[in-house]
């Protein structure tokens, strides 16, 4: 049985400027203790569907289920919601500056947090708890920094007791949007490490939003790759790189620079305008492989290969994959 | 890129430089200390480093945004450094810099044809009708449309401001452009356009570029030689194929295998190597080799005296790197444990 | 609500580029209590130009005094009748005309005495902001201390010494005024000056001048324009009470402060002699007021979002 499963999530925004449908159909589930990435560039409605899913986002018109182990996130109310997350969903943003209250102390965070979801705790036991948590994730001297205060961290640092945080009430469902963009590339090896580490030890599935394809082959076992709020591509980690079948994610692998020298073929254009998006496939406009057909009608998700596990949103040739050695 | 031309002089040359602040806690924070390259005519130099290795403090002394500390700056010939706000004005045409945020670089109460013009009113060359036409050709020349000449960076996406900000720089038709991670706030796929646009104009102008980016894969992309720097000095100089396939300097390894890479055989296959701590504070940076608080194969050595940059074993002239211990090619350094184990903040991996 | 901002930055606009002053100008257009401010506003304005034509049309100029038809039999102001349609002052004098004629003071002073504010306001913030060390070290000091003097007091002071005339009035107030505008223009500053495109100026080669002028002045303008229609206002009222005591303009000059305060012996007898040069104040006080919010809020681009 899928942890999370979700199906035709719409979001959409009413602006000054119009109607702005950041998320038009998503459909996805993930099982227990598996990593599922969420790949798209900005726009593409990502962080938007997350957030969403776990009720952060206001002043939105929702549509569409997400089942977590049995309640529909998107009709719950509040206190559900407020009962879940931290407990049962677990959730890292790309800037721990402005998740973690600058004027408490970590320890204090932390300790709040275990208390709210588990009253009958005693201070003393949620703090020993804390500090656990802290060497867990690699904070050195984890005893005293129990008591610094969120700019006393380095960014790295940061992040980590976020990841701390998150995990303190062992959540079956980790959610983390962009958690290393901001970060230095040594340090970003570092979290990820941590996180793999914590998934080892705790079963924890995550949810991996990213820009970043490398982030991608290294942590995740499924990938969904989305464009101007929609999936274009879902696939086993593998597939998506190897044997993929849309040409956006083809288009998002050939812009990566490689070797010296060799020119970039990037996609041309811009990502389209999402409150005023033509018929037919979003990325039309863009495709190399453009036919009639893409600008009139939307291709739903389709398996390719036969392989339900690896579904495209494309009107070529399910049959045909771009292989790479 | 290009091929770097065989001039006898090279176009910049930093010597020795070092550039302090004050913090307000009365300490210094060395953000350069005591630098010493040189970039040829026609070459694109990386400038690779993570947070707190002083890369941008670097671009802005090349372009004499700020005032070193001590060591000198010469450029074609004349020396930069200790130079008048008046005396530079005419050498300001001929280095030109890039910067990174899209968002902020360009003042956003003022229209795209003004700031691209901006060069053009400084020096008090062209004005009106033929200010205009010199500011659509420049438009046109990095890609965008140039009726948009009356709007304001607001209209525009982060990948056409950044168009921006490269044409604002060519305007003069300055000889070195200084990019400060120029593609960092970009998407993939805008990213690219803009490497490609930046590659043709160096071909077309015959630039020379010192290039400046966290992200290694974009730096060996673009350069032909790669500065690696950690608090504030350089640790590794090489041309660029021979800091990836003969990697010296420890430091430079971990960063390598820290880069994720888009492919998921050499993420499972590859070594893994984690660096222990934190990049140590600037204001207090450790004794002898400054990276021995993270390294793995640390040694008393290491903290006993500073490495220089010079070749090491049999390597090519133009390879320096400043370790008195460096790799070895094949050597295995994800398993090499480090004689120096009580360092405050290390943690237990 | 940082994910719609997000999205919302995404697409690329298809529309001509349009000012910030430009967009804020279409945003008040649709505020509804600014523009009838707006109205009201222009009507003073018509009023105080037309003055003469209010007399003209009354037959009566604003500084004769009618005492036979003006006073009663026993020297009071006559109350609003068929000829003097908001009655007379001690003196006889027609009220309405008055008014009219003490909209141009009013008016004059409040937009001289606020151009002469804001523009030292600005060019000493800017200053003071921008170029920093002792230039700041000096002009900051000098903000502080010119907030500190009790305004009152010495104008007073000054005007026993001079003498009350326009000019020194509009003199005073604006000397006293530039402070805050200077206060909040460096302000400002202090933070533009961080911005990544002052530095790119720099790398161009621009002195500081130009940068202050070209580059860092349009981005200070909002909050500038916004201060600037809500101290008209406050000139205005400033005016009034030197006016009101015995500081403004001499008599018999028509003035809504003199008025006022020529009417303090009257409020018994004469209510129209205080009432209407009190209620032409409050309105025009409040019109400007609430334009100023009007104005403010359209310059504000979160205003719209949260409708």
């Amino acid at each position: 049985m899928a942890l999370l499963e979700v199906r035709d999530l719409r979001v959409s925004f009413d602006t000054p400027d119009g109607i702005v449908r950041a998320v038009r159909g998503l459909s996805f589930s993930i099982e227990p203790g598996q990593t599922l990435a969420v790949v798209g560039e900005s726009g593409s409605g990502k962080s938007v569907a997350t957030q969403t899913i776990t009720g952060l986002t206001r002043g939105a018109e929702v549509s569409g289920t997400a089942v977590f182990d049995g309640t529909d996130l998107i009709t719950a109310d509040a206190p559900t919601l407020r009962r879940l997350r931290g407990a049962e969903i677990g959730m890292i943003f790309q800037d721990p500056l402005s998740s973690l209250h600058p004027l408490y102390r970590i320890g204090w965070q932390i300790v709040e947090m275990i208390q709210a979801h588990d009253r009958g705790i005693s201070k003393r036991d949620a703090r020993r708890r804390a500090a656990d948590l802290l060497t867990l994730v690699g904070i050195p001297r984890a005893s005293e920094r129990i008591d610094d205060y969120p700019h006393q961290f380095s960014g790295g640092m940061r992040q980590r007791v976020m990841i701390a945080m998150a995990m303190a009430l062992d959540p079956a469902l980790l959610i983390a949007d962009e958690p290393t963009t901001a970060l230095d590339v040594t340090v970003q090896a570092q979290v990820l490490s941590v996180m793999r580490k914590l998934q080892q030890e705790f079963g924890t599935a995550i949810i991996l939003i990213t820009h970043d394809l490398g982030v991608v082959a290294e942590m995740s076992d499924e990938v969904i790759v989305m464009y101007a709020g929609a999936v274009m591509e879902r696939a086993p980690r593998r597939d998506i790189f190897y044997r993929n079948h849309h040409p956006y994610t083809q288009g998002l692998l050939a812009s990566l620079p490689t070797q010296k020298g060799k020119r970039l073929t990037p996609i041309p254009g811009s990502p389209p305008s999402l409150i005023s998006l033509p018929p037919g496939c979003p990325f039309a406009a863009r495709c190399p492989h453009v036919f009639d057909r893409c600008r009139v009608e939307t291709p739903p998700l389709a398996d390719v290969q036969g392989d339900p596990r690896h579904q495209s949103a494309c009107w070529l040739d399910h049959d045909v994959v771009e292989a790479v050695a | 890129m290009t091929e770097a031309s065989t001039e006898p002089q090279p176009l910049l040359r930093v010597q020795d430089v070092r550039k302090e602040f004050p913090t307000h806690r009365g300490e210094v924070v060395r953000a350069v200390d005591g630098v010493s390259l040189e970039v040829r005519k026609g070459e694109t130099l990386g400038l690779v480093g993570e947070t707190g290795c002083g890369k941008s403090t670097l671009a802005r002394c090349i372009a004499h945004l700020y005032d070193v500390t001590s060591g000198s700056v010469w450029f074609d010939g004349n020396e930069l450094t200790g130079l008048s706000r008046r005396a530079m004005r005419p050498l300001r045409r001929e280095i030109q810099m890039i910067f990174q945020d899209p968002y902020g670089s360009l003042n956003p109460r003022r229209r795209v044809g003004s700031i691209i013009g901006d060069p053009f009113a400084i020096h008090g060359i062209s004005k009106g009708a033929e200010r205009k036409k010199r500011v659509q050709e420049l438009m046109e020349l990095v890609g965008l449309n140039p009726e948009h000449y009356n709007r304001f960076p607001s209209d525009f996406s982060g990948g056409q401001r950044q168009r921006i900000g490269v044409a604002r720089a060519l305007a003069l038709r300055p000889k070195l452009v200084i990019c400060d991670e120029p593609v960092s706030a970009l998407d993939v796929s805008i990213q690219a356009q803009i490497i490609n646009l930046l590659a043709d104009l160096q071909k077309d102008f015959d630039l020379t570029y010192v290039f400046i980016s966290h992200d290694l894969s974009v730096v060996r992309h673009v350069s032909d030689r790669i500065a690696v720097m950690y608090l504030g000095k350089l640790i590794e100089v090489s041309p660029t194929d021979q800091l990836f396939e003969q990697t010296r300097h420890p430091y430079t390894r971990a960063l390598l295998s820290a880069l994720p890479v888009a492919d998921p055989d050499t993420a499972d296959s590859r070594e893994q190597i984690i660096l222990a701590g934190d990049i140590p504070s600037a204001t207090n940076p450790p004794q002898g080799c400054r990276f021995h608080t993270r390294c793995p194969k640390a040694r008393a050595d290491c903290v006993a005296s500073e490495p220089p940059l010079e070749p090491v074993f049999d390597d090519d002239p133009a390879h320096r790197t400043a370790c008195f211990f460096p790799l070895t090619i094949g050597e295995d350094l994800s398993t090499a444990v480090p004689e120096l184990v009580d360092l405050p903040d290390r943690e237990a991996s | 609500m940082t994910a719609a901002l997000e999205v919302i930055e995404a697409p690329a606009k298809a529309i001509e580029g349009r000012s910030p002053v430009l967009l804020a100008m279409r945003r008040l257009r649709r505020d509804k209590v600014a523009m009838i401010s707006l109205v009201v506003i222009v009507l003073i304005v018509l009023m105080a130009i037309f003055a003469p034509v209010v007399a003209a049309i009354t037959g009566h100029p604003p500084n004769e005094q009618y005492r036979q038809i003006g006073l009663t039999p026993d020297g009071l102001p006559r109350g609003p009748n068929g000829t003097f349609w908001f009655g007379t002052d001690d003196l006889g004098r027609d009220v309405l005309v008055r008014i009219a004629y003490g909209a141009r003071i009013s008016l004059l002073v409040g937009v001289a005495a606020t151009a002469i504010t804001v523009v030292i306001g600005v060019v000493l913030g800017l200053a003071a902001g921008f170029l920093g060390g002792i230039v700041d070290t000096i002009l900051a000091r000098l903000i502080d201390v010119v907030l500190s003097v009790p305004f009152l007091l010495v104008a007073i002071a000054l005007v026993s010494i001079t003498g009350p005339s326009l000019s020194i009035t509009v003199l005073v107030i604006g000397f006293f005024s530039w402070a805050s505008v200077a206060r909040i223009v460096r302000g400002q500053v202090l933070s533009l000056r961080e911005r990544e495109f002052v530095e790119a100026a720099r790398s161009l080669g621009a002195g500081d001048t130009r940068i202050m002028f070209v580059d860092v002045l349009p981005n200070v303008l909002a909050p500038v324009i916004v201060y600037t229609t809500l101290l008209i206002p406050v000139v205005i009222v400033t005016q009034a009470t030197l006016s009101f005591l015995g500081l403004g303009l001499p008599p018999p000059t028509a003035d809504w402060g003199g008025m006022i305060s020529e009417s303090q012996n009257y409020y018994t007898t004469a209510w129209w002699f205080i009432l209407f040069p009190g209620i032409a104040l409050l309105i025009t006080t409040l019109a400007f007021n609430l334009f100023g919010d009007g104005v403010r809020d359209a310059f504000d681009p979160r205003a719209d979002r949260l409708r």
